[in-house]
C-alpha cells in the first residue's frame, strides 16, 4: 500500500502549487452558483404543482454541485497521457508496482486537489448567504461523508479509464468532451435529478455516475431516508467494483498491444 | 479602414485554411460543441416540463432569450478567441512583436485566431431559434427582422467588448484569471433567462455595469411585442442594441488605455 500513498501524496501536493488560480477559480463557482440558484429559485416560485424535491433540498443539492464540482471526471490524467503519446509510457512499465493501483492513486489525487481549496469555502458561503440547508441530521451528515467517500472513488476509476482510453485514442479530445457531458447531466450537475422527467429516472438512476453527486447530495438532504442509504452505498460499490475491474482488463489488453520504439 | 477590413480577411482566411488541415477532427470538435452547448437547452426543457413556466414566461420565449444570447456568444467567442489568449502573447512576448508592426494591435490580436468550430454552438442555437419562431405568435414585419439582427449584433459586440476587457486585465495580471469566466460563460447563462427572474441587484448589475440586458431582454420584449413587467419604454427597447456597440467602444477605449502603459514581461 505504501508506494501508492505515496504517488497520492505526492501528486497532491504538486496539485495544490496553484493558490491563486483557486482563489479565482472560487469567486468564479460563487457566481456560477448563484446564477444557478437564482434560476431554480424562480423555478420553485413559480409553480403549483409539487415538485419530486423540496426548495431546501434542491438548494443543498444546488450548492453542493458547486462545491465539488471539481471532483466530476470528465478528463485524463494529463501526465499520463503525455507519456503514452511520447513513449514514456515504457518507464512506468518498468516500475515494480502495479501500474493500475499507480495510475488510480495518481487519480485520486488529481480528483481529491481541486476539493482541498474549493468545497469548504464555497459550502461556508452558501450556508451563510444562499439559504443552503444543514444536513438533515448528523446521522445524514455521515452518510453523505461516506458517499462523498465513495464518490470520489468511483470518479477515480472513471478518470482511469479515461486515462486508459488514451492507449487507443491520440489527442483524447473527444472523449473528454464526451465524458464532459454525460457525466454532467447524469450525476446531477447540471439539473437535480429528480427534476428530471419521471420516465427518465430509472435509467438516470442505474448509471454509474449518479454514484458521483446525485446519491451523497440526497442523502444529505435527508431527500433520500436513512433506511434507503444502504442502497445508495450498494450501487456505489458494485460500479466501482465493475469500473476496476474492466479498468484492469483494458489495462492488460493495451499493455498487450503496446509497442514502444527506440532506445 | 478598407485596408484594415483587407487586412482581417486575410487573417481570416489564413485561420479557416489552417483549421481545414485536419477536417476530421474539425468536425468532430464541432459535433462536439453542439452537443455540449445544446444539453443546457436540454435542462431548460427538463425543467420546464417540471415546472410548466418561469415567472410567467413559457418554454418558446425563454427558448429566444437563449437561442439569441448563444448566438451572438458564439459570434463573439469565434471572432474575439486572440484576445482570450492575450495572457500568452504578454508571456512569450509575442505582443512585443505585434507592437513593433505598424498596425492597430486590436487588429492584429483580433485576426490571431479565429475558432471555427464554434459554428457548433451556432449550429445549436440556431435549431432552437428556428423552433422558438415557429412556436411564438410573433406577427413578422421587415423592421423586425431588423431588430432581430441588430440583436445579434450588439449582443456580439456585448460578449466581444468582455474578452476585450479580460484581455486589458491580462496586460497587468500577466496571468489570465478565471474570473472573467463569471462575467462571460456566466453572462451567457443568465442571458437565456429573461432578466425578471433574477434578484434585483443583480438586474442592475446586468443593466448598468454590464449592458448585457440592451441587448437580450429589452430588445427581445420588443419582438415579442409584452409590456415589460420592470417598466421600460417601447422606444428605449428598440433602441437598446446599440448599448452593446457604445459598450464595445468603451471597451477598446480601456484597452488603449491599458496598452498604454502596458511593459513588457521581459526576458
Amino acid at each position: 500500500m505504501r508506494p501508492y500513498l505515496a504517488v497520492l501524496s505526492a501528486r497532491f501536493r504538486t496539485l495544490l502549487q496553484y493558490r491563486v488560480a483557486a482563489v479565482a477559480g472560487f469567486a468564479t463557482q460563487i457566481c456560477w452558483g448563484f446564477i444557478r440558484f437564482m434560476t431554480f429559485e424562480a423555478f420553485y416560485r413559480s409553480t403549483d404543482a409539487v415538485p419530486p424535491m423540496t426548495y431546501e433540498e434542491m438548494v443543498a443539492y444546488v450548492w453542493l454541485g458547486q462545491a465539488l464540482l471539481g471532483m466530476l471526471p470528465w478528463n485524463p490524467d494529463a501526465e499520463v497521457r503525455d507519456m503514452i503519446r511520447s513513449g514514456a509510457v515504457a518507464y512506468e512499465l518498468a516500475r515494480p508496482v502495479d501500474l493500475y493501483g499507480y495510475w488510480y492513486a495518481r487519480a485520486v489525487a488529481l480528483r481529491l486537489a481541486p476539493l482541498m481549496l474549493r468545497t469548504l469555502p464555497v459550502l461556508v458561503l452558501a450556508w451563510l448567504f444562499f439559504d443552503m440547508p444543514l444536513p438533515a441530521d448528523p446521522e445524514a451528515a455521515f452518510a453523505w461523508l461516506a458517499a462523498t467517500v465513495l464518490a470520489i472513488a468511483v470518479s477515480a476509476a472513471m478518470t482511469t479509464l479515461i486515462t486508459l482510453s488514451m492507449l487507443w485514442s491520440v489527442s483524447g479530445e473527444g472523449i473528454s468532451n464526451l465524458m464532459t457531458i454525460v457525466v454532467m447531466v447524469c450525476s446531477g450537475m447540471i439539473i437535480p435529478l429528480p427534476l428530471f422527467p419521471d420516465w427518465a429516472q430509472p435509467v438516470l438512476n442505474t448509471l454509474p455516475f449518479r454514484a458521483l453527486m446525485d446519491g451523497p447530495f440526497r442523502l444529505y438532504s435527508g431527500h433520500i431516508p436513512l433506511d434507503e442509504a444502504m442502497a445508495v452505498f450498494a450501487h456505489q460499490v458494485i460500479w466501482l467494483a465493475l469500473l476496476i475491474r474492466l479498468g484492469r482488463f483494458l489495462l492488460r489488453r493495451g499493455v498487450h498491444r503496446l509497442v514502444v520504439k527506440g532506445g | 479602414m478598407f485596408d484594415a477590413i483587407r487586412l482581417y480577411c486575410q487573417y481570416f482566411r489564413v485561420s479557416v485554411q489552417a483549421q481545414m488541415q485536419y477536417r476530421v477532427s474539425f468536425v468532430l470538435l464541432t459535433l462536439s460543441q453542439f452537443l455540449t452547448t445544446g444539453i443546457e437547452f436540454v435542462a431548460i426543457w427538463a425543467l420546464f416540463d417540471r415546472f410548466g413556466s418561469i415567472k410567467g414566461w413559457t418554454l418558446p420565449e425563454v427558448a429566444l432569450f437563449y437561442s439569441l444570447a448563444h448566438i451572438a456568444f458564439a459570434f463573439a467567442d469565434a471572432l474575439g478567441r486572440g484576445f482570450d489568449r492575450m495572457d500568452q502573447f504578454v508571456r512569450n512576448g509575442e505582443l512585443d512583436r505585434l507592437l513593433l508592426r505598424p498596425r492597430s494591435v486590436a487588429l492584429q490580436v483580433a485576426g490571431s485566431e479565429l475558432i471555427l468550430r464554434r459554428v457548433g454552438r451556432l449550429a445549436q442555437a440556431l435549431v432552437v431559434l428556428v423552433w422558438a419562431v415557429g412556436e411564438l405568435d410573433v406577427a413578422w414585419s421587415a423592421v423586425k427582422i431588423l431588430l432581430l439582427l441588430s440583436v445579434i449584433g450588439g449582443g456580439t459586440c456585448f460578449f466581444y467588448a468582455l474578452f476585450v476587457l479580460h484581455a486589458t486585465l491580462a496586460l497587468w495580471t500577466v496571468e489570465s484569471l478565471e474570473i472573467t469566466a463569471a462575467f462571460t460563460y456566466g453572462g451567457v447563462q443568465t442571458a437565456q433567462y429573461p432578466l425578471t427572474i433574477y434578484r434585483p441587484w443583480f438586474r442592475r448589475f446586468f443593466t448598468v455595469v454590464l449592458p448585457m440586458a440592451c441587448v437580450t431582454y429589452f430588445p427581445v420584449l420588443a419582438l415579442l411585442e409584452k409590456p415589460d413587467p420592470l417598466g421600460s419604454s417601447e422606444v428605449f427597447q428598440w433602441m437598446a442594441p446599440a448599448g452593446g456597440v457604445l459598450f464595445l467602444a468603451v471597451a477598446l477605449q480601456i484597452w488603449r488605455i491599458g496598452l498604454k502603459h502596458y511593459t513588457s514581461t521581459g526576458s
